[in-house]
């Protein structure tokens, strides 16, 4: 321990470290790179002991700058601030590999996350810094960008226990989650395969678009062979707080949302909705969540035709404050009895905010951090425009009883699901672990 | 920034950095520490011990610096490590025998040495290297044979369909079409090097378009020969029949006799004494080969009209893995990521051959490639890519640098 403990960069800290894992062993083309374990130190360091970064990067965009601990008891990008931008993947697993190979993408896959979450490249010198006559090992685009808040969320598909045909192609059938199943369907569902399900995700949120790419990108080329993208989503704009320190954004129907999400602070709800308990089955499960993503394409040529007031009374909110419209403030609770002159409720018996409030969902909550977006236009000419919905809670029944009381919800005229998948998040990763460890322990 | 973030960052920092020392310290006694300034170029020692020599380069100057290695005339270059920016740390490794050397930087990269001292490498010289070269002589030899013998079997196979299609014998010519290009196929790279005859052989009707050259050769036959109908499109969307016309007997002698020619100067070219071959080309000709399928074959849009993709996919794969073939032995003496990255291109040669031989085989033949749905295309396309990944490091892992 001779050198100087001084730099105030976490740039620095890892530049100086000897840590750099050969592309080839991120590639993990030789067995689980066993290099990775250096990376765990260096970039494992600035996770222990700190605490999450709760309400750090408070309002939208501040949070440029910041690192998030990728190391905790909780994988991160679930209660940290909803950053600004998403990319998310899933993945299918190759049919070339095993169990080991499994195990060995998910140690790569965890050794960059450690360092791309700090704002490092991929791996020591990846971008720039390797042969001439070699590719990089880092793809480049995020050099000299800050961490921008990038988290790195990895969750494991239903398709991981058994694949298709039923066949048990990791060992893994009998830990598998027994509420780890595709979904059920739904009203207004129009799911398309091709967006839908997979065996692994990775969810990439971060302030700066082209950090969250670079992630996704990086993440892929390391799984080449082992895991191939089977869909992508990105998403430029946060459709929920999951901080009170964060301001409650607008999704495409130019509504706030995620008003009544749960927030990080609410931590007996966090505890109660979101986190898989220890006594919880199955354990290997233990401080991890269910993650839920739909894509819902919004018709919104139509919906813009549609008259404020029933926008509105759809919605159940004010458009400009965001208050029910029982009255109040964007934060006061929803007033379901109250009458107005004419003897109906003020709120709509099949608003929105009505059937997807906890009151009439036995009390269930989820833990909303879904994106807008606009991926060009279709064949007529409409914006292929929508929200990329995610949610976590403790159990997938969470999101299925909510989503099956919106059946009745006006709005649905206006959505279409077109995409689908759940899958199983584990806990969080110490120093020296790979994601989901504990699932094959 | 956050304050909280900065705080708990900085501490992490002092932990990480501690670590990590321990971690490193026995390899950074080997590194010999270069402080770069734009007037200077301190290295540290002036001696080393023969093998591979890590100097640790740091650039405090004001603007992009080079690092080099000089043989003892001070004209040749034996080792270089460029652009090394203002701040950046960065180790650069060089393979020194024993002798006399200097040391010298490059301020912006160009103009005089600066800072330019002696180092002197002392010890044996490496036993290893008299193998390799051996290695890396038989490996041209057995490349250069290889190229010679693809274009030998190429130019009696050109000359039958050349017949056949000039004949007006679509028929046979058809029959012949996919095989004839399979060696041309192979050791694409190895023709694109000679400027201007791939585009004569090998050019589609919209990179020939592009270039605004006259489209002749292999492509402009097969389009004689499954002819467009009314209302088809080429691969860039364009009506098929914008600035083309089935071809008149003349114009079928014309470019038959043409792509005959073309075909007999390749290998006229790649059989002159003088013609050779670099240990990268090889290397690189290989990666050439997995691009030339993930980029056209892959898609469907090399062999638009016949639809026989399938045909050429094979033979690049083929002459990717001759190519492959010849610097294994030279790969595998580099220890063991040389001989576990040989073991790893070999797994995934097999793997991708195992896909394609589900469409059929050269001998056999291949189904029409618009039989294939897109899951089978991603299918391939995923084991192209497991492939090519650890292809792409072949070079660097065969020159060592």
């Amino acid at each position: 321990m001779t050198r100087p403990a001084a730099p105030e960069q976490p740039e620095q800290a890892a530049a100086d470290s000897e840590s750099g894992v050969s592309r080839r062993h991120l590639l993990g083309l030789f067995g689980a790179g066993a290099a990775g374990a250096a990376v765990g130190v260096a970039a494992g360091a600035a996770g222990v002991g700190v605490a999450m970064s709760t309400g750090a990067a408070n309002a939208s965009g501040s949070g440029a700058a910041s690192a998030y601990p990728f190391y905790g008891e909780h994988q991160a990008g679930i209660v940290t601030p909803a950053q600004d931008r998403l990319h998310f993947a899933a993945f299918d697993v190759s049919t070339t590999i095993d169990r080991d190979g499994l195990i060995g993408l998910l140690r790569d896959w965890t050794d960059a996350a450690a360092r791309l979450t700090q704002g490092l490249e991929v791996s020591e010198g990846g971008a720039v810094g390797g042969s001439d006559y070699a590719p990089p090992a880092d793809t480049g685009e995020a050099l000299g960008l800050p961490a921008s808040g990038l988290t790195i969320t990895f969750g494991f598909g239903p398709g991981l226990f058994a694949d298709a045909d039923g066949v048990d192609r990791f060992g893994l059938a009998a830990r598998r989650p027994a509420s780890l199943e595709p979904l059920p369907r739904f009203q207004g569902d129009a799911l398309q395969p091709e967006r839908s399900g997979g065996d692994l995700c990775i969810q990439a949120c971060a302030d700066d678009p082209q950090v969250a790419v670079h992630a996704i990108r990086n993440l892929s080329r390391i799984a080449f062979g082992r895991a191939s993208l089977r869909w992508s989503q990105l998403g430029f704009g946060r459709t929920s707080s999951t901080s009170t320190t964060q301001q409650t954004p607008r999704n495409l129907f130019g509504f706030k949302d995620g008003t009544a999400n749960i927030k990080a602070e609410e931590t007996a709800d966090v505890s109660e909705q979101v986190w898989v308990a220890a006594s919880d089955e199955p354990a290997w499960l233990a401080g991890g969540s269910y993650l839920v993503a739909r894509r819902i394409r919004m018709i919104i040529e139509n919906w813009d035709r549609v008259q404020l007031g029933e926008q509105e009374m759809l919605v159940g909110r004010s458009k400009g404050s965001g208050a029910p419209m029982s009255g109040g403030t964007e934060f006061t609770e929803p007033d379901f009895e109250a009458e107005g002159p004419t003897g109906a409720t003020l709120i709509d018996t099949n608003s929105h905010v009505k059937l997807a409030h906890p009151t009439v969902n036995g009390g269930m909550r989820m833990l909303r951090r879904g994106y807008n977006f606009v991926d060009g236009n279709d064949e007529l000419g409409r914006l292929d425009a929508g929200l990329f919905f995610l949610s976590f809670q403790r159990s997938p029944e969470q999101f299925i009883t909510v989503q099956r009381s919106l059946a009745a919800d006006g709005l649905n005229e206006y959505l279409k699901h077109v995409g689908s998948a759940i899958f199983a998040v584990p806990g969080g990763i110490r120093s020296g672990e790979y994601v989901g460890q504990a699932l094959f322990a | 920034m956050n304050r909280r973030v900065l705080a708990a960052s900085a501490t992490a920092t002092v932990f990480a950095l501690a670590l990590s020392g321990c971690v490193a310290k026995a390899d950074l006694a080997e590194a010999i520490p270069v402080a770069i300034t734009d007037d200077g170029c301190a290295v540290s020692v002036d001696t080393a011990n023969a093998g591979a020599v890590t100097f640790s380069l740091e650039n405090t100057g004001t603007d992009v610096n080079e690092f080099e290695i000089l043989a003892d005339d001070q004209l040749r270059i034996v080792g270089e490590k460029e652009n090394v920016t203002p701040g950046q740390k960065v180790d650069f490794v060089a393979q020194l025998e024993p002798g006399d050397y200097y040391t010298a930087c490059k301020f912006q990269q160009v103009g005089a040495p600066i800072g330019l001292a002696s180092f002197t490498v002392t010890g044996e010289a490496s036993k290893v290297s008299a193998d390799e070269q051996e290695l890396s002589d038989q490996a041209v030899t057995e490349y250069l044979a290889y190229v010679r013998s693809q274009t030998s079997e190429l130019l009696p196979l050109v000359q039958e369909l050349a017949d056949a299609y000039a004949a007006g014998d679509d028929e046979t010519a058809r029959r012949l079409f996919a095989t004839t290009r399979v060696p041309y196929e192979r050791i694409e790279p190895t023709a694109e090097a000679f400027g201007d005859l791939d585009p004569k052989i090998d050019f589609r009707e919209v990179d020939a378009v592009a270039d605004g050259i006259d489209w002749t050769g292999f492509h402009r036959i097969e389009k004689d020969l499954w002819p467009p109908a009314q209302g088809d499109l080429n691969s860039d969307g364009q009506d098929a029949f914008l600035d083309w016309a089935p071809s008149t007997p003349e114009e079928r002698q014309a470019y038959a006799d043409g792509l005959v020619e073309n075909v007999t100067q390749l290998h006229e070219l790649v059989t002159a004494d003088d013609f050779s071959v670099s240990l990268a080309d090889i290397s690189n000709g290989a990666i050439a080969l997995l691009d030339e399928v993930a980029a056209g074959k892959i898609t469907g849009e090399e062999d638009w009209w016949s639809g026989t993709d399938l045909y050429d996919f094979q033979a690049n794969v083929q002459g990717a893995y001759v190519a492959f073939g010849a610097v294994r032995a030279l790969a595998e003496s580099k220890g063991d990521e040389g001989t576990k990255l040989a073991a790893e291109i070999d797994a995934q040669f097999t793997s991708l051959n195992e896909a394609l031989a589900a469409y059929g085989s050269l001998e056999e033949g291949f189904v029409n490639y618009a039989e294939l749905t897109d899951a089978d295309k991603k299918a391939l396309s995923d084991q192209v890519n497991a492939l090519a990944e650890p292809l792409s490091q072949l070079t660097s892992t065969i020159l060592g640098v």
